[in-house]
């Protein structure tokens, strides 16, 4: 996809995003929309997968750490044909395939339940392992959030994967800067996040996590990095594209009313008429 | 009894995983910079590329563990119980228990039997913990026999497995000609027609000398090993229970939680029958040596006997 294409798709990905937590009257946007460019990239662009084979062997993994942002992998892998964009109706529904964080056995496309912060991590980790020891070239990417690099568990991973040379592990964070009680420095600051990863003996990437060149390049290089895991650390804005949303702690867990979905769906339309219309 | 051959379930369990290596090339063994005292060692040896030492993280190594099923590994993670079951708990839940995962977690240094380390490394509540998982099947072996079988089973059977061991000897009781293990089957080992005595683990054997000291005051108990706590064999206990009309269960672990309370789970609602629950009395443990702990929470035989005594008059 070229670049004016993934900008349209994570337009298409943002709304799926609003459009479900509006239908669940619950959820969390707000960090969904800030990685919405990162799910779009990595399900249209970079990952080896086949959403009419979602389990096949040698695909490429993912692993949602930060996974109450759920609505914005649901809206990838429904834009992406794993299943009916139309379900994404269904988020946190009773009975609904999509529950309210990733449910591997639920989902088609989600290779690991996660959702309690900290663990997921530790199963990418797991995967990119399992390649190594199979000698197979498939590679595994996980998305954390930068209130969750908090969690102690975090920094075990990180440990043993720059101890393995995981070069095949891409560990993404979403540096939107919000979590639920505020601003991340000022609940407990995990600043600098770059200088902590490359002491864990990871290759460090900065960019704009909203910027799909800057995006495109970072995982090439990461791809081209070897003996050693990549860590891209991207400077988003959470609730990205959602006006009222924008770097609003307030957004992190909440649904928008009647009122709010439609200044929503309409701040997303003029964004598509910006870009020459929708996909 | 002192030709009685005794071993520790944590040195079967090593030797197991060696000797189940050659059988099933995805079996991989994690530690927690444990190794030595977990007996993975032996695996290590004979299969250095599948053993992965995760250093002190714990709850990393359930992470990886989980990510490696995912990708079609057998995945052993071997700690100490405490560690396994008690700082792992939200862990083993959430990347094993709710994805039904296919993690087998080696639990050695279980129980009071971990001796002079103390309380503190003393897990008398990992069965409780494990036992709440839905999915999770809970394996308590009483000899060096039985927990081999388990080692085996556990990898042949898809889903996660508790399996826990003991850092100290415990007698060899299984080694019979027609020994069989099948997870979710008790054993009867010795029918009685007074009181049923149901044990896991090192209080087997506790039980079975217990039997002999009753029978010396004509008293019949019939003694139940109950290896798998999770699924349990409720048709067994109940069969016996309606035999015997008493069940006292015995185990080296708080009576809250336990085998004691997955008993009464069965019997209070399909038998109503008397229970008297032996084992860790709400109450923390302490530095000793093993033996001695076990004589002083009365989960030798003869501690065994006396409160079967008791229970029965």
């Amino acid at each position: 996809m070229n670049k004016l294409e993934l900008q349209k798709t994570a337009n298409e990905v943002r709304k799926g995003i609003v459009t479900a937590v509006y239908n669940a009257k619950a959820g969390h946007p707000g960090g969904s929309l800030s990685a919405a460019d990162i799910f779009t990239y990595l399900y249209f662009e970079e990952m080896n997968i086949d959403p009419k084979d979602p389990k096949k062997a040698d695909r490429d993994r993912f692993v949602l750490s930060k996974g109450h942002t759920a609505p914005g992998l649901y809206s990838a892998l429904a834009n992406r044909g794993y299943f009916p964009v139309e379900d994404l109706k269904t988020l946190r529904h009773l009975g609904s395939y999509l529950q309210g964080h990733p449910c591997m056995q639920e989902t088609p496309g989600v290779d690991m339940s996660s959702g309690s912060l900290g663990q997921g991590i530790s199963a990418a980790v797991g995967m990119a392992l399992a390649a190594k020891l199979d000698n197979k070239d498939y590679r595994t990417y996980t998305l954390l959030g930068d209130g969750e690099i908090q969690e102690g568990q975090v920094w075990e991973a990180a440990m043993f994967a720059g101890h393995r040379k995981l070069d095949n592990l891409v560990v993404i964070v979403d540096n939107n800067g919000l979590q639920i009680d505020g601003k991340i420095d000022d609940v407990c600051s995990p600043y600098p996040i770059d200088k902590k990863f490359e002491a864990f003996n990871f290759h460090v990437i900065n960019i704009d996590g909203n910027d799909f060149d800057q995006i495109d390049a970072a995982f090439k290089e990461a791809k081209a990095t070897k003996g050693m895991p990549t860590a891209i650390i991207c400077k988003t804005v959470k609730g990205k594209g959602v006006s009222y949303m924008e770097n609003n702690a307030g957004w992190h867990g909440k649904a928008p009313n009647d009122d709010e979905y439609a200044t929503a769906m309409a701040d997303l339309e003029k964004i598509d008429a910006e870009l020459g219309g929708a996909n | 009894m002192a030709d009685v051959k005794k071993i520790a379930t944590r040195e079967s369990y090593g030797n197991a995983l060696a000797e189940c290596g050659a059988d099933f090339p995805n079996l991989v063994v994690l530690d927690a910079d444990l190794a030595g005292a977990t007996k993975t060692g032996v695996f290590k040896k004979a299969f250095p590329d599948r053993h992965i030492d995760c250093g002190i993280a714990e709850c990393n190594m359930t992470g990886i563990a989980a990510g490696l099923a995912t990708c079609g590994k057998v995945p052993f993670i071997s700690s100490f119980a405490m560690f396994a079951a008690g700082r792992n708990f939200e862990q083993v839940r959430n990347s094993i228990g709710y994805p039904h995962l296919n993690v087998k977690i080696g639990a050695t240094h279980a129980g009071i039997t971990v001796g002079e380390d103390g309380a503190t490394h003393q897990c008398n509540e990992d069965v409780a913990l494990m036992r709440t998982i839905p999915g999770m099947t809970v394996i308590v072996p009483s000899d060096d026999v039985e927990a081999k079988a388990a080692v085996r089973a556990a990898i042949e059977m898809e889903g996660p497995v508790y399996l826990r061991f003991g850092r100290a000897a415990v007698p060899v009781i299984n080694d019979t000609p027609d020994y069989k293990f099948e997870i979710g089957k008790g054993v009867l080992l010795k029918e009685g027609t007074d009181v049923t005595i149901v044990a896991s683990g090192i209080t087997v054997s506790s039980a079975l000398d217990a039997a002999e000291m009753l029978a010396a005051d004509g008293i019949s108990a019939e003694v139940i090993n109950i290896h798998t706590i999770k699924p349990l064999d409720e048709e067994l206990v109940l069969a016996s229970a309606k035999k015997t009309g008493k069940v006292v269960t015995a185990e080296e672990h708080s009576v809250i939680g336990g085998l004691g309370s997955a008993v009464c789970d069965c019997l209070s609602e399909k038998l109503p029958t008397p229970v008297l629950k032996i084992g860790m009395q709400d109450r923390f443990g302490e530095s000793g040596p093993a033996a001695a702990l076990v004589e002083k929470y009365g989960l030798d035989g003869k501690g065994i006997y006396e409160k079967v005594k008791a229970f029965v008059k």
